[in-house]
């Protein structure tokens, strides 16, 4: 058995940015470690179906929708736990990923992406117009609901510390998932689907199980997100960007790597925050990611991992 | 009854713009088997364009399809060595997101200099009026153009030697080149010819509805529903596709809350791509 130490550096490397907030109790630094730890999570759970698997989700936010839609609701009406919500949070995602999954995952490469595109956009026209959802103008917490935590910054120090846990799990799911059998038939799948069926790869539940396992978890990242936003509408939860931003993400650091996603994730914010924050480049911010995002396609489909374990062969255990 | 009336005519001359529309997607699909995703971003150009040409030349949009024709097909051209050519054997995931990055591109840079407000071309031709049905004539020349294009297009693909050329490669590229094709040629050519298509198709939606940098989006997604309707790869499919989602929408809107009109289209799209991905028109 081959050793692999990318764990190793990875999870003490997330965990140490995220105690930054806590030693310094600073509300600027949970913020954005807040955002990084989210696109995290969202990246290493869309690789699981684009880079392990090879089809390209592109309306993969609906799941973070669902989760937040879900859970928020429940919170809402029910006032149920935080922890309890974003648990259902994620398990209707995958649920609704298993349904779903079962008809589209028969479609190969462009139907797929194209069928995905257009589940996010039913699903959003359907809840925009859904009253009890809240319609277009979506719903909104009543400030009691964060008493339960101890009062609203309480609340979000919790949602935080959930959203830590909550990446590390993904990304050691992740790591699980890459070195397992299971994993290598994703792989399979993904090189040569007919070939794998034929070497007896169970594609059709394969498939199946790691869309509903990366459906998971952009649902409990929907549930802490809205939960910490306070307010919940169909424009924030379906907004197709943020299926973009994941994408991009997943392919800046390396498609099918396990340390590329985060890799990606931490850049992207980085340079999203750069760029917003500059006036000039302020609004030409989507611009340069597509300028990016043709610059990795046509030069380095491998991403940024991808890249380095091709150059350097000796640093591969370190880097998957 | 009028309303019913109003909404079948409404329908059906929306219909063949938004067919127009889906044929540049469905050229590029069918010829190299390529979903371009910049494809709203060329919609939305080609509304920009026809909102400057007509607003510092006064050139009437219908006059200048033309010149943005042309500017679409070498902007098309172009577009297709830069995003296109070194990727075009790789996975379909590398042109999926090379298509879309160049539509990120073009609606950033749109954005960034044009602003999302939105916009609108007013000609004021009138309308027609029978009985208590009134219809503007902004929209039957749009729906004639619509059909003019559709009918060019049809001559060149079938009794043209480029346009011969095209469906040769579409069909297989190795043996067309056998037969003396340039086959990188024709690939651009026929790119540049989806753009041209999509910018005409905005240049022609400008002169009927208000418009924002981003509106290309809206119509990229009804132009997937009409190629799946149709058939991907088939000219005449998406012209008979556009008509049905346009008369859908005419229709339903008299019925069912206009809320709820995207949820259907997408649940078609959906259920047709699972029960018949070929289409509901195809081939012979």
């Amino acid at each position: 058995m081959k050793k692999r130490y990318t764990l190793l550096w990875l999870i003490p490397l997330i965990l140490a940015i995220s105690l930054i907030p806590i030693i310094t109790h600073s509300v600027i630094y949970r913020e954005t470690v807040f955002l990084i730890l989210m696109y995290i999570t969202l990246a290493v759970s869309l690789n699981i179906i684009l880079g392990y698997t090879g089809y390209v989700s592109f309306g993969h936010v609906v799941f973070f929708g669902i989760g937040g839609y879900t859970s928020f609701y429940l919170m809402h009406k029910f006032g149920i736990h935080l922890i309890f919500a974003m648990i259902m949070g994620g398990v209707v995602s995958a649920i609704i990923a298993l349904i779903v999954g079962e008809a589209v995952l028969k479609l190969r490469g462009a139907f797929f992406a194209i069928a995905t595109i257009g589940i996010n956009e039913a699903i959003k026209s359907l809840v925009t117009n859904l009253s009890w959802l809240g319609g277009a103008t979506g719903m909104f917490f009543n400030f009691k609901i964060y008493k339960t935590y101890g009062g609203a910054a309480k609340a979000i120090w919790f949602a935080y510390c959930l959203m830590v846990i909550v990446t590390i799990v993904s990304l050691v799911t992740s790591y699980f998932i890459k070195n397992s059998k299971f994993g290598y038939g994703l792989f399979a799948i993904r090189e040569d689907e007919d070939a794998a069926i034929v070497l007896g790869v169970n594609a059709k539940r394969f498939k199946s199980i790691a869309y509903a396992i990366s459906a998971f978890f952009p649902g409990l990242v929907g549930a802490i997100f809205f939960f910490k936003a306070g307010n919940i509408e169909p424009e924030d939860a379906f907004h197709l960007v943020k299926s973009i931003e994941m994408i991009f993400m997943v392919m800046l650091g390396g498609f099918g790597t396990i340390s590329g996603p985060p890799i990606g994730a931490i850049l992207y914010e980085r340079l999203k925050g750069i760029l917003l924050v500059n006036p000039l480049f302020k609004n030409l911010h989507m611009a340069i990611t597509g300028l990016i995002l043709l610059i990795i396609i046509l030069f380095a489909p491998g991403g940024i991992v991808g890249t380095l374990r091709n150059r350097f062969k000796k640093i591969r255990s370190l880097l998957e | 009854m009028y309303a019913w009336i109003a909404a079948l005519i409404n329908g059906i001359l929306v219909g063949l713009v938004y067919g127009l529309a889906a044929i540049g997607l469905n050229l590029i699909w069918g010829v190299m088997k390529v979903i371009n995703l910049s494809h709203g971003a060329f919609i939305a150009l080609g509304m920009f364009c026809a909102y400057f040409i007509f607003h510092f030349a006064g050139i009437n949009p219908f006059l200048a399809v033309i010149l943005i024709l042309i500017v679409g097909l070498i902007l098309g051209m172009i577009s297709y060595f830069i995003v296109l050519h070194r990727v075009l054997d790789a996975p379909e995931l590398s042109t999926l997101l090379s298509t879309y990055s160049l539509s990120l591109i073009i609606i950033g840079l749109g954005t960034f200099i044009f602003t999302t407000n939105p916009r609108a071309i007013d000609i004021g031709l009138g309308s027609i009026g029978i009985g208590n049905i009134y219809i503007p004539i902004t929209k039957i020349l749009t729906g004639l153009f619509s059909i003019l294009f559709t009918i060019v297009l049809y001559v060149f693909l079938y009794k043209t030697w480029t346009g011969k050329a095209i469906r040769a490669v579409s069909l297989n590229r190795a043996a067309a080149e056998f037969m003396g094709v340039n086959s990188t040629f024709i690939l651009s050519l026929s790119f540049g010819i989806g753009v041209g298509l999509a910018m005409v198709a905005g240049c022609l939606i400008a002169a009927i509805f208000p418009f924002t940098i981003l509106s290309g989006a809206v119509y990229e997604l009804k132009s997937f529903v009409i190629c799946v309707l149709g058939g991907l790869g088939s000219p005449i499919g998406a012209l008979v596709g556009g008509l049905i989602l346009g008369l859908l929408e005419n229709i339903c809107a008299l019925k069912i809350p206009v809320g709820y009109i995207p949820f259907i289209e997408f649940v078609i799209l959906v259920i047709i791509l699972l029960v018949k991905p070929t289409g509901l028109i195809t081939k012979r």
